[in-house]
């Protein structure tokens, strides 16, 4: 029984060029597995050479020599048979153009000039137009790296690793962990991307065992996705224990400060924040509200502020880097995170850890673990502005939430998450063998 | 004798910096100097300063039987004396030849008119004594920014003494009437209206250099033609434009100056029109009819009314914004703060906010030096949180403190979690 497994983990990001939770997740899963002696080998499609790379063992997918030729791959190649993407039947100038296509999937490949052997892919890293292209191209180079490297499980992040997870195992045999994050159903609400759908269907399918963040994920993927439950577990997500750094406040300084940061999307309920405030600016008018962060609904909220006559207590930030994501929850006072649907949700952990009362919604993951909080339902607009109110009348109260939560969160580490998790990976390889033998 | 009458705004604003968030209660230099100077600087070699030598050469040349009218903002002869004393000294030039009407308006070319008659007023009285004191001249027309009229901005006009002013002659407003004709305000006869032709300013102003108009190349002799074959009973032709028509909007080598040194020779010598100011136009015709204005008109995009800067709750909530901080800035004597204050009103930075992206976007883009509106939007809003700071500390006001109804702490306790109470 490998006590100490070796992990192929495939990711799509890692610190510190992130543009999610989903990085600093993986950040921190595999600082807490390496602390517990686990073996990581980290995939993802770019990095940047910002990474620690002392500390972690990194392999950038663009940096992979991808042989075609090898009968080895080739014999790989043919037992790939489940992504039923269409083909374009393009000829081929030259390798290099090949591997620049934007449009690529992995069924054009055979199409390939025979006489070239091998080369690089270029990946953007980030999520772009041509996302499902990279997706493709990140699961050749997986069959590659499975094919070099000594592992005894695959672990993949979200279903944009889904595809190169599945060709590692078919290529290795050996068994396969996902982790979801998120669905589409978070993001996307019910306009759900079809392709994206079945990805994520598809590698749960394959998958070995499967990893929550939370239960309302679970639940999602038992009900959206007719996963068996008894395959799924839950390791709730935890926080890097980071001594928060708190600047002093420079801008605004006698005013309360209301802040909502994240993805300004559907799925993080943007628009309950803004009318939130609105309610809370005629009992308290001398309040700020800021929004930190990008996303799709960006515009439709500027105007919704405007509309409710709000701009000059309602502030847009744009995208935050990490310095200056700190500067604002370090002037902030009261931390709002209304998700709709928030599979886990890691930022309030990160409100509370530099001090900072936080109200999120119950239906976040991340409402199953904390204590020290205030929970609300996302469309309960009065239950938010209230509560909201609240805090910021209630010097005392607001006090006490914040240090019991800064207590809480620190408690809240990921060298606990990952023993969950290096118990499910024993569990896994075990049954595999036991299957086998 | 038929009256033709040439006036021009001249205007730059102050335009804001990219002022950030991070920026509020740390930062209050709001505007940015180098991107003002820089602009102010080529539209003074492109249009100001060869665009005066020229009317300079032909008033000269046609012994005062050429005249012209300018309107100079306040802000924008402001930045005269910041960055353009060549400009300036041009400008008292043309002052000096007695051919050259300076006109009355507000000194923030601002929308001031709309919201409050006192700021209206008083910045009225800035820009005039601004004109008084580099031109020699107190200003006897008045036009309001970008042509905005209704009856009730002509009453205040009239209450300021005025007894001419210029606006658009708006089709909505005019119906079968023609702009060519002197008209009055409709309850008070003494205020004269002169009412822009925009067919024939906008010959000049936009379809200039049009490779596409039909009348393209367009010569002044042909443009008289035009001016001389307005029906035998109309009086006046009015053209009413930016300053900047010439040499920035349309480049010198669309020909632009060429046709304007010409058309001097060309009206006075072969037409029936006399080239007349304003205010002479006013004293020699008399009004045909008042004229009953309720909606309010401008000379801007093709709808020539107010949305081209209000109507989209961007514009309207930055608009309200600035103007609530009104009461306050009455009770204090900052002289940076009220110089601000002038500043952020000028209507330009609501223009970048329009969002009517459809006939009239590419203009907009064409005068904005932001991205989107919503980025003008932002920035001003950013800009006017360390406005209202600024404000309110200098005049002394306390936070708001207004009682919070006993229900919304109840509700409160409820989502309390567990082991905290509220006392």
């Amino acid at each position: 029984m490998a006590l100490q497994p070796k992990v192929l983990m495939f990711g799509w990001e890692f610190p510190p060029e992130i543009s999610g939770g989903l990085g600093t997740a993986c950040y921190g899963l595999v600082s807490g597995l390496i602390e517990n002696g686990v073996d990581v080998t980290f995939v993802v499609p770019k990095l940047y050479g910002t990474e620690e790379t002392d500390k972690f063992r990194l392999v950038g997918a663009s940096d992979v020599e991808v042989n075609f030729s090898t009968s080895k791959f080739q014999r790989n190649l043919e037992k790939v048979n489940y992504m039923q993407i269409h083909s374009h039947m393009v000829p081929y100038a030259s390798p290099q153009e090949f591997m620049d296509r934007e449009e690529f999937d992995v069924h054009s490949i055979s199409k390939v000039d025979s006489n070239f052997s091998s080369a690089k892919f270029k990946f953007g890293g980030r999520y772009g137009k041509s996302l499902l292209s990279e997706v493709s191209k990140y699961a050749l180079v997986a069959m590659q790296v499975a094919q070099d490297q000594e592992f005894d499980v695959i672990h993949a992040h979200d279903w944009l690793t889904f595809p190169a997870a599945i060709m590692a195992k078919e290529v290795s045999g050996k068994p396969l962990v996902v982790h979801v994050h998120a669905t589409e159903f978070d993001r996307s609400g019910e306009s759900v991307n079809q392709e994206v759908y079945e990805l994520e269907k598809k590698g749960c399918e394959v998958a070995d065992r499967i990893i929550c963040v939370s239960r309302l994920t679970r639940r999602i993927l038992m009900n959206r996705y007719g996963i068996d439950g008894r395959k799924i577990s839950v390791v709730h997500n935890a926080v890097v224990p980071k001594p928060a750094k708190i600047y002093p406040k420079r801008n605004l300084v006698d005013k309360k400060i209301v802040t909502f940061l994240g993805r300004i999307t559907f799925q993080k309920g943007p628009d309950y924040f803004v009318d939130a405030a609105r309610k809370v600016l005629d009992v308290m008018p001398d309040t700020h509200f800021v929004m930190a962060g990008n996303g799709d609904m960006f515009l439709k909220c500027v105007e919704r502020a405007a509309e409710l006559r709000i701009s000059n207590r309602f502030h847009f930030t744009g995208f935050l880097n990490y310095f200056e994501t700190n500067n604002l929850l370090g002037m902030t006072d009261v931390y709002v995170m209304p998700s709709v649907s928030e599979p886990f949700g890691i930022t309030p952990l990160e409100a509370m850890r530099t001090g900072v009362p936080v109200i999120i919604s119950k239906q976040s993951g991340v409402a199953e673990v904390l204590k020290n909080s205030i929970k609300v339902d996302f469309w309960d607009l009065n239950a938010l502005s209230d509560t909201i109110i609240g805090l910021l009348k209630n010097e005392e109260i607001s006090k006490k939430l914040a240090a019991d939560g800064t207590h809480e969160v620190n408690e809240m580490k990921w060298e606990y998450a990952s023993l969950k998790v290096r118990e499910i990976y024993n569990k896994t390889i075990n049954r595999r063998r036991s299957v086998r033998n | 004798m038929k009256k033709i009458c040439f006036y021009f705004q001249v205007h730059q604003p102050f335009r804001l910096k990219n002022y950030r968030f991070f920026d509020i209660s740390v930062d209050n230099q709001y505007f940015d100097d180098k991107k003002n100077h820089d602009i102010m600087r080529k539209v003074a070699q492109k249009c100001y300063l060869p665009m005066n030598q020229l009317l300079l050469e032909q008033i000269q040349a046609h012994d005062g039987n050429f005249k012209v009218a300018f309107s100079i903002s306040g802000v924008c002869i402001e930045q005269f004396e910041l960055y353009a004393h060549d400009v300036l000294d041009s400008f008292k030039r043309l002052a000096d030849t007695g051919c050259v009407e300076f006109i009355a308006e507000t000194y923030g070319h601002s929308l001031s008119a709309l919201k409050s008659p006192e700021e209206f007023k008083k910045q009225v009285a800035l820009q005039t004594a601004k004109v008084k004191e580099h031109f020699g001249q107190t200003p006897k027309t008045f036009r309001n920014t970008e042509l905005i009229y209704n009856n009730y901005i002509g009453s205040l006009v009239h209450e300021m003494g005025y007894k001419t002013m210029i606006t658009e002659g708006a089709d909505h407003v005019m119906g079968w009437r023609s702009p060519n004709f002197l008209y009055s305000h409709c309850q008070h006869p003494d205020l004269k209206l002169l009412l822009k032709n925009y067919k024939l300013s906008d010959d000049i102003a936009f379809r200039f250099s049009e490779r596409s108009w039909e009348s393209w190349p367009l010569k002044a002799e042909t443009f008289s033609n035009w001016v001389n074959s307005t029906p035998w009973n109309q009086e006046i032709v009015n053209l009413f434009m930016d300053y900047e028509t010439f040499g920035e909007h349309q480049w010198e080598d669309s020909g632009i100056f060429d046709f304007m040194r010409e058309l001097p020779n060309q009206i006075i010598n072969h037409s029936q029109f006399d080239f007349v100011t304003p205010s002479e136009a006013a004293q020699e015709l008399n009004p045909i009819s008042g004229i009953d204005i309720h909606s309010t008109i401008s000379w801007a995009d093709a709808e020539r009314d107010l949305t081209a800067w209000l109507g989209n709750p961007m514009q309207d909530d930055s608009f309200d914004s600035i103007y609530s901080l009104e009461y306050l800035i009455n009770k204090i004597d900052d002289q940076k703060i009220k110089s601000d204050w002038i500043k952020l009103q000028t209507s330009d930075h609501f223009y970048y906010m329009c969002t009517k992206f459809w006939s009239d976007g590419d203009v907009h883009k064409y005068f904005s030096h932001y991205d989107s509106p919503y980025e003008a939007f932002l920035n001003y809003m950013n800009v006017l949180t360390d406005f209202e700071e600024r404000v309110r500390n200098a005049a002394g006001v306390d936070k708001e403190y207004r009682e919070v109804h006993p229900g919304i702490l109840e509700n409160f306790k409820k989502f309390l979690p567990e082991g905290v109470e509220l006392n």
